[in-house]
């Protein structure tokens, strides 16, 4: 099968698919006596979009959680780009080139969308102190040069016309794009969308949809989400992991996933035993 | 044993009934921290007024007069009788209750759902108007509160220690009364709180406003009920502290000592303020001993606050608070 | 009908972000520049530069200070007066150790004196948050004003225990001592607010403040965006530290003159400070000037009016005080949480479409 190509692989719709970006080894979370996550491996290969998905408190956040370095997993190695990651603070994590955004939305609500978004490129601001203080200089090239790099990323989600609003004032759909666009901001490597059709309806989850696509398919941002609603996800993504307590119960392309025995006793309540 | 020891021994008995006293006002912190999750920075002032309307009406005092007498040019000085200490007690509880209803509906009432540094900032302003309303009330001179305590140094147990160590140790009578209010009061409260309608409803409130509006309480019934026994447990800290050192403005500044007492204990904890008000009380009295003289005393200024700061740095939820588990 | 920015267009990101976007407002800047370094020095007595202008200056630099700590970090600090302390016995020991040295050099030097003590007291808000950071933050208040009261070394042994400033010029014209003259003081407190001011615009404009609010908003999604709390919480510290300590070192050299440390700096002071932010606006830099304004205004205009019109008792008028400075921090955070300055905001908004509001 051409999925277990190393180098990568070219999809039927013709987008490129590379080389394993970052893989989980046999991860185990506990939180005092409670196992959040219980020996889960998987990988995510360059320019994919890869789906974790489960019911309510399968460990599906927890994951995403080991991965954008909020959560230390007791056992188990996270590696990155070809290099084991040791425990690193969160911005670390975030200065590797992985972003994400939020299932309970955390934008700065003190902030307007334009400074929310220019967060996104703190990591990639360097000027000193003294040039900030003084306006002058690195700073205010800088400044100009990142707010191109962020209006881009504005036009491209189709939020011109809020751009001043302070972020409490706006709707919740919008919230959840002004968060992508935070996102986006960072230029990462892989993108982690944690339920990013959560609490949507159906016009919106379509533009939700298309903007994910669209962001794989103009930047080729490799991207790793999190859904409970199984249906968005078969159609959006190239490989499904399916969680349920803890565990890993399946992994594979949308329709290997849907044909598999244990995923369909998780989503219809067949008893555990 | 050697008279150092029995000194340190003398000065860490009474480190433990000041920190009786400290308790006594971390008790209404909590209270109130528990059910509406307000960091009440106006408890010390609560008390401060609760000791200054006491006095007010035990000596007959005129409200406002000083005020009055400027507006209207009048002379109005006191009703001319002095009431009983208990009659005077009850009327000022019946203030004290008045108030809580009055905080509840000026203040409380329009700041729900905000952010709690915003409530700590605005209890700041109330203990700003509250001193000054007082002040205003009552006047801002330095009063003695006289309702009957024993005070001065207890005799047995003098006697005893002479007898037993060849040294008498002085404690005051009045710090002595302190200790068995306060194990009164925290009794009382827990019982109340435990097998009373009203402190199940409260305890319920405590543990989830969503929760508790719910299944039909009154949360804001239950915010004057909590902010009235605050008012309560200020009154009989206020008749304490008045007792022991007389009505002043410092009484609210001693009154801060119980911040630090809260940051050991937790926030949330009743054992935890009585542990914490002990821990501070004894530690700054025996530090003063041990390390006071030699970098130039009255370290009792700082030593709690400093103490609780190293604490905080490596236990951030206190001795008996819950583990905080950070989600995003 | 003047007051609009309609055919004021921006070509550039740079003219976007500028401090007064607005035409208009950029010329009532000018001109309020005008009048204060080129009109005022030369009408200004003693009465008005002590009663109003040299406190006003002096308590605008703190109230930056604390808004960039408290209103931009979010990190709520009651140590101000502490800190103020630092920034006043600094200067102290310097000008006494230095005397040649300009004037200008000391307090600057205090300032970042007192950004050195800050960051150290700021250590703790890396593991203490909101409101135990608060009273966390009151150990600093208390420990530094016993330290001054009770270390000889650092009032020089002075029998009073008090520290009392030396006559010290700045290009040969006396600022602090009997011989500064009114408007001499007063430049010198403006000048240095003048270029703290700015520096502070700039910084809360730019990356660093981006940090800043995104820490006070939410701290953790600002960690995962890759924010380090560490050293953003500490730059906060230090930077607000400098400009208290400034404040404090010409609150006593400039302004007081003689300083008795538990008198000046206390906690009573740490309050004053943060009231001012909290009326003025929090996070906000104008609100820190307004905040200002108001608090030394009121006392002054109370005192002529209840004192001085109505014959009261002063005691009498301070409690009045009291309640009405207690009552307006209530009514702010329950009416108007941003304060003065979003109350001139939503005017300005008015003004924009006055007259033709539809």
């Amino acid at each position: 099968m051409n999925a277990m190509n190393p180098d990568g692989y070219t999809t039927a719709d013709g987008r490129r698919i590379g080389p394993v970006l970052m893989e989980m080894k046999s991860i185990t979370l506990r939180f005092g006596g409670v196992k959040a996550i219980t020996d889960i491996s998987f990988d995510i290969r360059e320019g994919e979009i890869r789906a974790i998905i489960g019911p309510n408190g399968a460990g599906k956040s927890s994951m995403l959680n080991v991965i954008s370095g909020f959560y230390v997993p007791q056992e188990g190695e996270v590696w990155f780009r070809g290099e084991r990651r040791g425990p690193m603070r969160p911005y670390a994590v975030a200065r590797l080139g992985i972003a994400r955004t939020f299932q309970n939305i955390a934008l700065f609500d003190g902030m307007s969308v334009l400074d929310n978004i220019m967060t996104g490129r703190l990591t990639r601001m360097k000027a000193g102190l003294l040039s900030q203080a003084i306006w002058w200089g690195a700073a205010e090239k800088e400044e100009t040069a990142n707010r191109e790099k962020v209006e881009k990323i504005i036009d491209f989600l189709e939020i011109q016309n809020i751009r001043k609003t302070p972020v409490g004032r706006l709707p919740y759909g919008l919230k959840k794009r002004v968060e992508l666009a935070r996102a986006l901001a960072a230029e990462p490597m892989l993108l982690l969308l944690d339920e990013p059709m959560a609490g949507m309806n159906v016009e919106e989850k379509e533009d939700m949809c298309r903007f994910i696509l669209d962001v794989n398919d103009e930047f080729g941002t490799t991207i790793a989400l999190i859904e409970h609603d199984m249906g968005v996800v078969m159609d959006l993504s190239d490989r499904v992991v399916v969680m349920d307590y803890g565990r890993k119960i399946g992994d594979g392309t949308p329709d290997e996933v849907r044909a598999n025995p244990d995923v369909i006793n998780a989503y219809l309540g067949v008893a555990h035993d | 044993m050697s008279d150092q020891l029995l000194y340190a021994m003398e000065a860490g008995l009474n480190g433990l009934m000041a920190g009786v006293m400290y308790s006594l006002v971390a008790l209404g912190f909590v209270l109130i921290f528990k059910a509406s999750g307000i960091f009440n920075y106006a408890q010390g002032v609560l008390a401060l007024f609760a000791a200054l309307t006491l006095v007010g009406f035990q000596q007959g005092q005129i409200p406002f007069a000083h005020l009055l007498n400027t507006i209207f040019g009048t002379d109005l000085d006191s009703f001319g009788w002095t009431l009983p200490a208990a009659v005077a007690i009850l009327l000022t509880a019946a203030v004290m209750v008045l108030l809580a209803i009055l905080i509840e509906k000026l203040v409380l009432q329009h700041l729900v759902n905000q952010a709690p540094i915003i409530l700590f900032m605005a209890t700041i302003g109330m203990a700003y108007f509250l001193e000054g309303l007082g002040d205003i009330m009552w006047g801002a001179d330095i009063k003695t509160l006289d309702v009957g305590l024993p005070q001065g140094i207890n005799e047995t147990v003098e006697s005893v220690t002479d007898r037993l160590f060849g040294y008498g140790f002085f404690i005051d009578n009045l710090d002595i009364v302190a200790t068995v209010v306060a194990a009164l009061l925290v009794v009382s409260l827990t019982l109340f709180s435990q097998y009373s309608k009203q402190g199940r409803a409260l305890r319920a409130v405590a543990d989830d406003h969503q929760a508790a509006l719910s299944v039909g309480i009154s949360l804001r019934f239950i915010w004057v009920l909590v902010w009235s026994i605050a008012g309560f447990v200020a009154l009989v800290a206020g008749i304490m502290w008045g007792a022991k050192s007389g009505v002043q403005f410092s009484l609210s500044l001693i009154a801060l000592k119980a911040l630090p007492v809260l940051m050991l204990g937790g926030f949330t904890s009743i054992p935890g303020a009585i542990v914490g008000g002990l821990i501070i009380g004894m530690g700054e009295k025996l530090f003063e001993f041990y390390v006071g003289p030699l970098i130039g005393g009255a370290t009792e200024n700082w030593f709690a606050y400093v103490l609780a700061l190293l604490f905080l740095v490596f236990r951030p939820q206190g001795l008996f608070g819950e583990r905080i588990i950070e989600r995003v | 009908m003047f007051y609009r920015e309609a055919g004021d267009f921006k070509t550039s990101y740079a003219s976007d972000s500028q401090t007064f976007p607005i035409r208009f407002d950029r010329w009532r800047y000018y001109a309020i520049l005008a009048v204060a370094f080129g009109v005022v020095p030369f009408f200004i007595n003693d009465y008005w530069a002590n009663a109003v202008f040299v406190p006003f200056l002096i308590y605008a630099i703190a109230a930056i200070g604390l808004n960039i700590l408290t209103g931009y970090c979010g990190q709520v600090s009651l140590g101000t007066g502490g800190f103020m302390a630092v920034g006043a016995y600094a200067v102290y020991k310097l000008m006494t150790a230095f005397p040649d040295v300009p004037i200008l050099i000391h307090v600057l030097l205090a300032g970042g004196i007192t950004a050195a003590v800050g960051v150290l007291f700021g250590l703790p808000s890396l593991r203490i948050k909101g409101f135990y950071l608060a009273v966390a933050t009151l150990a600093a208040q208390f420990f530094l004003v016993w330290l001054f009261n009770k270390v000889p070394w650092f009032y020089n042994h002075s029998a009073s225990g008090q520290i009392s400033a030396p006559e010290r010029a700045m290009f040969g014209v006396p600022v602090t001592g009997a011989t500064a003259t009114a408007p001499v003081k007063y430049l010198f407190c403006l000048a240095i607010l003048f270029a703290l001011a700015w520096l502070a615009r700039n910084l809360t404009r730019g990356t660093l403040g981006r940090k800043w609010m995104a820490i006070r908003d939410m701290d953790i999604a600002a960690e995962i965006i890759g924010v380090n709390p560490l050293t953003t919480k500490l730059s906060a510290f230090a930077i607000s530290s400098f400009y208290i300590g400034v404040a404090g070192a010409l609150f006593f050299s400039v302004y007081l003159g003689a300083v008795e440390v538990g008198e000046a700096f206390g906690i009573q002071k740490s309050f004053l400070i943060l009231f001012m932010i909290i009326i003025g606006g929090l996070g906000s830099i104008f609100g820190s000037f307004a905040g200002a304004a108001f608090l030394v205004l009121l006392p002054v205009l109370l005192k002529n009016l209840l004192v001085g019109q109505l014959g009261w008792a002063t005691d009498l008028a301070a409690h009045v005080e009291l309640m009405i400075v207690g009552a307006l921090i209530v009514i702010f955070l329950i009416a108007e949480p941003h304060g003065l300055a979003q109350l001139w905001r939503l005017a300005k908004e008015k003004l924009r479409l006055w007259p033709f509001p539809h």
